[in-house]
């Protein structure tokens, strides 16, 4: 019986580009669905009561949700290709140490910088570096976070560069000046096929945000 | 070589007990080294200078941070005996996804109550407390664990929780049996497990403590 794979997503998700990008590198056929978060289709209210958020991965009719628990999952199935994670369980467990550290802080700063004012706004642009820098250091010389070759941990970051435009031009900062050897593997990220498919036109990005700002009255 | 694993830890820490548990039910002998959260050591703030939190596994040098994660390290290298996951991809996906849920969840309902003051954001914090575990108790259903027939990996994240709830209950004024009575069963079920009612810490101790929590945070009563 061939798999049947379902993607719940939205286009400018960090999060849905990341199982995307898994899903491309294990050359996984699937059909995608974009939804509209102001008007939750039944489909992803059914198969994610708990966080009612895409990405949703729905595989064989069974649901997983999550990015970070999709694309390890993704792994597992599809183990024959393209390993994701690294094999050696200390080298898998320092991967999603800075996946997770990810997760925790550059979407929060994110949200922090997004929706505040003034003196927070700026303690949220400070914070947005210091975390950079942070991840700078953890990358050093490497090509990738993986090593030599691209992993779980430039998965789960290589998304938010697709912000990078909207966040430099409504911060009011510039990323390559401060955390150059960042936006250096952002672009050797997006010599990858797979990537470079995934991650939408930054100038697209911009635009959606500039849109939920003027809704929200941020702008 | 023998292998050699150190803990660093807090004893009244939900997420080091997650990790104490792991390690008794693969049965692995370590050194436990209790850490001074409030003065935190050079061993700490070196093995994990990012977050500079417990628990820390550290086997042969090595450091491993972040209970849930450790708890899958520790599953991965010791995977002859006792498994904490599922073997079943699915299932695996499914018991991180409740794991990730009590560990986003659980922790920020359950600090709201004991850090909140009479009134509205007690009465807020308590609503959402019961109804974080009013889910819970949805995802157990009928199961006597929320691994099914037998102790795993949602059940080992979510019962140090437990050693918490005499000082939730206390400090919030409320019954948590009486609203979640399946939590409860479930919990006493897990505490029949040594493993569990030894690693575990009394629920006076950690009610102590949580006083001075609150003292030193400007919280009187």
């Amino acid at each position: 019986m061939a798999d049947e794979v379902v993607l719940l997503d939205f286009w400018p998700s960090m999060f849905g580009m990341r199982v995307r990008i898994a899903l491309a590198e294990k050359g996984i056929k699937y059909e995608y669905k974009d939804e509209d978060l102001r008007n939750k289709s039944p489909l992803l209210l059914e198969m994610n009561p708990i966080h009612k958020k895409i990405p949703v991965l729905i595989h064989n009719g069974k649901p997983m949700c999550e990015s970070l628990i999709i694309v390890q999952y993704i792994d597992e199935v599809w183990k024959d290709r393209c390993p994701l994670l690294p094999i050696d369980p200390y080298q898998r467990a320092h991967s999603r140490f800075w996946a997770d550290f990810v997760d925790k802080k550059v979407t929060e700063v994110l949200l922090k910088m997004g929706t505040t004012k003034g003196e927070e706004k700026e303690a949220g642009k400070k914070e947005f570096f210091e975390i950079f820098m942070i991840l700078e250091g953890e990358l050093g010389d490497k090509p990738y976070f993986g090593g030599e070759t691209f992993g779980f941990v430039d998965l789960s970051l290589i998304p938010y560069y697709s912000w990078f435009y909207a966040i430099e031009t409504l911060g009011e900062l510039n990323i390559e000046a401060e955390c150059p050897k960042i936006v250096a593997w952002a672009k050797r990220c997006l010599q990858k096929e797979t990537v470079a498919k995934t991650l939408p036109d930054q100038k697209k990005v911009y635009e959606y945000v500039e849109q939920m700002r003027k809704r929200f009255g941020n702008g | 070589m023998a292998d050699e694993v150190v803990l660093l830890d807090f004893w009244a820490s939900m997420f080091g007990m997650r990790v104490r548990i792991a390690l008794a039910e693969k049965g692995i002998k370590y050194e436990y080294k209790e850490q001074d959260v409030f003065n935190k050591g050079p061993q700490l703030l070196q093995t994990n200078p990012i977050h500079k939190k417990v628990p820390v596994l550290i086997h042969n040098g090595k450091p491993v941070c972040e209970s849930l994660i450790i708890v899958q390290y520790i599953d991965e290298v010791w995977k002859d005996k006792s498994p904490l996951l599922p073997s079943d991809p699915y299932q695996r996906a499914h018991a991180k996804f409740w794991a990730d849920f009590v560990d986003k969840k659980v922790y920020e309902v359950s600090k709201r109550v004991w850090t909140s003051t009479k009134g509205e954001e007690r009465e807020a914090a308590k609503k959402d407390y019961f109804e974080t575990f009013k889910i819970l108790e949805g995802e157990l259903g009928d199961k006597p664990y929320f691994g099914g027939e037998t102790f795993g990996f949602v059940d080992l994240s979510l019962i140090p929780f437990y050693s918490w709830f005499y000082a939730i209950e206390t400090f919030g004024e409320f019954n948590v049996e009486a609203e979640c009575p399946k939590i409860i069963a479930w919990a006493k079920r897990c505490l029949h497990k040594e493993i569990v009612a030894k690693t575990l810490q009394d629920e006076k101790k950690v009610y102590e403590f949580v006083g001075q929590l609150r003292k030193l945070q400007g919280l009187l009563e």
